[in-house]
């Protein structure tokens, strides 16, 4: 099996005085098809974690690979080629463009990829109809209730078919009914061959998860695979 | 993994770059707007400044250049002398001389409204005897009335330049209107156009020769014969493209005694020369236009900066979909190009139409410039390059993680 997501002994330290350790050598590999979930207390670096394995920022030190690439190797362009055909985002407050549709939304999940538009808006539809948002592609996302705006934003991170998805708190910003409709939306989504990385503070939601990596102070303390 | 460039196509570019003039179109405009006005300045001065000259030239075009002037000068001791009273009969003679009028000023006489008008308030007005085909050669009109005629030359009749209808406060003819000239009555006949080739005409009451000989004792002696006269000033037309070579002859010719006692002059060079000031635009003017562009830009500028500011979570989030540094560095650059060039444009449309509303007052052919909206719109993209640089490269030097962390 290949490993699409790879750290090994990575560190990160901001500032010079005094420096302040927010990874402390970080090492874990996430298999393809793998539903993942990141959990710890606020302040134990999952937001740090998060970026860096999204490429979003460079480790101090150690590897990250994504899908076999050591990401140090790339400079900008290619590091950007990477977050926009193997690393789907998914964010808290969704960062939805208001002013355009929800299928120019998904679609610009790919502008970057270099898809021709035509295809974009193709596979945004089709990103849109896993979300079970197909009835909602001309509607402006101020028009949406929170839960569709987060299937929005899952189908933007879809739509380029990534090697993995990295969500950071995906229900933080819902409510209980539509924060577990969500969480059904992300385990079908894996189900169907999605590989889902979930990051959250609640440790209730990552026990529904196949594998908890668990952070406390920049430091994997506990890797657990369910066995059910 | 195959890394290719995710190139934007021109199309995606464009409406990317344009996200924020769409999102805050009010903002977009205001933000333009200085931009707009120091264009429709520029655009506006340069083509008044060339319409005009454009007009003068459609002028002189109408009068013709190929008029020339004779005029009694000076003698080397500085007096006043005057021309021979055979001059016109001479030059008729001349090759390539199609036709010519005289008149003779009566330096001594002038025109007043009434009897009752103190004779130093003169006005600047003079009185001078007339060909009759005078305004044939002039390229001038009527205005109103009747020019003098075979019938009117010996009555004590007289035309009154425009100028001179103006200053004697008369702007219609009635019969027995009448003017105090010479120390007797004159009925006014007609008021003449504007004459740009003779100037003096302008500021004159015209009466005819026999009639200046009559009433006015405007008489020399030749060969023993009272005659009216003498001419000072005969206009010649002459065959286009022979001016120069007749201008040559036309001093010896006029006064074959004394040849250097007649200043000979193409009265066209004047309005040609002016023609060549009008197009001279007005620096105050085009000095504001520019001050105007410059606030335009910093206007852009700060716009451009406040749009990064605002705009950071979208920023994080393009970079997380995989746009590079220079691609979020184009948008922003875009971005304030196309704002400029909106207001450029808006200003080039806005100077176009000024122009072409006074030069449609003053009846002008309307020509703008290439250079004037070619300029304008050029200038306007470099503002934009110039405003956006700064707030681009702060935009894509934001990290992702610091963009996205904002809410």
């Amino acid at each position: 099996m290949t490993a699409v997501l790879e750290l090994d002994a990575v560190t990160k330290v901001y500032g010079e005085q005094p420096p302040v350790a927010a990874l402390r050598g970080v090492s874990f590999s996430v298999q393809r098809g793998e539903l993942v979930a990141v959990v710890g207390p606020s302040g134990s670096g999952k937001s740090t974690l998060l970026h860096v394995m999204g490429t979003l920022e460079r480790p101090s030190s150690g590897v990250v690979r994504i899908d076999g690439v050591d990401a140090a190797q790339l400079d900008d362009r290619a590091l950007s080629q990477v977050r926009a055909r193997q690393i789907g985002f998914v964010f808290q407050q969704f960062f939805l463009a208001e002013h355009a549709t929800v299928r120019e939304n998904v679609a610009d999940g790919l502008l970057y990829a270099g898809a021709p538009a035509a295809e974009r808006y193709e596979r945004a539809d089709e990103a849109l109809e896993r979300v079970g948002l197909s009835h909602r592609t001309t509607f402006k996302p101020t028009k949406l209730s929170g839960g569709e705006r987060q299937r929005v934003a899952i189908a933007r991170a879809l739509v380029g078919r990534p090697a993995i998805v990295l969500a950071d708190e995906p229900t933080g910003n819902l409510d209980m009914t539509t924060g577990a409709s969500i969480m059904e939306l992300i385990r079908e989504l894996n189900v169907a061959g999605a590989t889902i990385m979930m990051i959250t503070h609640d440790g209730g939601l990552a026990g529904q998860l196949p594998r908890q990596i668990r952070i406390v102070d920049g430091q994997v303390v506990s890797d657990a695979k369910a066995t059910a | 993994m195959s890394v290719i460039a995710g190139r934007l196509s021109p199309r995606d570019g464009l409406r990317v770059a344009s996200v924020g003039l769409r999102v805050r179109p009010l903002r977009a405009a205001l933000s333009a707007l200085g931009i707009a006005i120091g264009t429709a300045a520029i655009v506006a001065i340069l083509g008044l400044s060339a319409s005009s000259q454009a007009g003068l030239l459609a002028e002189i075009d109408r009068l013709g250049t190929n008029m020339l002037t004779v005029e009694a000068g000076q003698s080397l001791t500085g007096q006043e002398t005057q021309l021979p009273l055979d001059a016109p009969g001479r030059i008729t003679l001349l090759g390539d001389v199609q036709v010519l009028a005289h008149t003779g000023l009566m330096k001594n006489e002038k025109v007043y409204r009434n009897s009752m008008i103190p004779a130093a308030e003169s006005g600047g007005m003079q009185v001078r005897a007339s060909s009759l085909n005078l305004l044939a050669v002039l390229s001038t009109g009527i205005a109103r009335g009747a020019w003098l005629n075979a019938g009117t030359v010996h009555e004590p009749v007289a035309v009154l330049g425009a100028v001179a209808a103006e200053r004697l406060g008369i702007d219609r003819v009635y019969p027995d209107q009448r003017i105090w000239l010479g120390g007797r009555w004159f009925n006014v006949a007609g008021i003449l156009q504007p004459s740009p080739l003779a100037a003096d005409i302008d500021t004159s009451a015209l009466v005819g020769y026999p009639a200046a000989q009559k009433y006015l004792g405007y008489v020399s002696i030749a060969r023993g014969e009272q005659r009216a006269g003498p001419p000072s000033t005969i206009y010649v037309r002459v065959a286009t493209g022979h001016e120069a070579a007749v201008q040559a002859l036309l001093a010896p010719t006029a006064n074959p005694e004394a040849p250097d006692q007649v200043n000979v002059s193409q009265p066209s060079d004047v309005l040609t020369a002016r023609a060549a000031a009008a197009g001279a635009f007005d620096s105050l003017f085009l000095g504001l236009g520019i001050v105007a562009l410059i606030v335009g830009a910093v206007g852009v500028a700060n716009i451009m900066i406040i749009s990064v500011l605002e705009r950071r979570s979208e920023n994080g989030l393009r970079r997380a979909l995989g746009a590079t540094k220079q691609q979020i560095r184009t948008q922003f650059l875009t971005e304030s190009i196309l704002l400029a060039v909106l207001g450029g444009i808006v200003g080039v449309v806005v100077g176009v139409i000024a122009t072409a509303i006074y030069a449609g007052t003053k009846h002008w052919v309307i020509v703008i410039p290439v250079e004037a909206w070619s300029g304008g719109i050029a200038s306007a993209i470099v503002i934009g390059a110039f405003a956006g640089l700064m707030p681009a490269i702060r935009a894509s030097r934001l990290p992702p993680t610091v963009a996205l962390r904002t809410v």
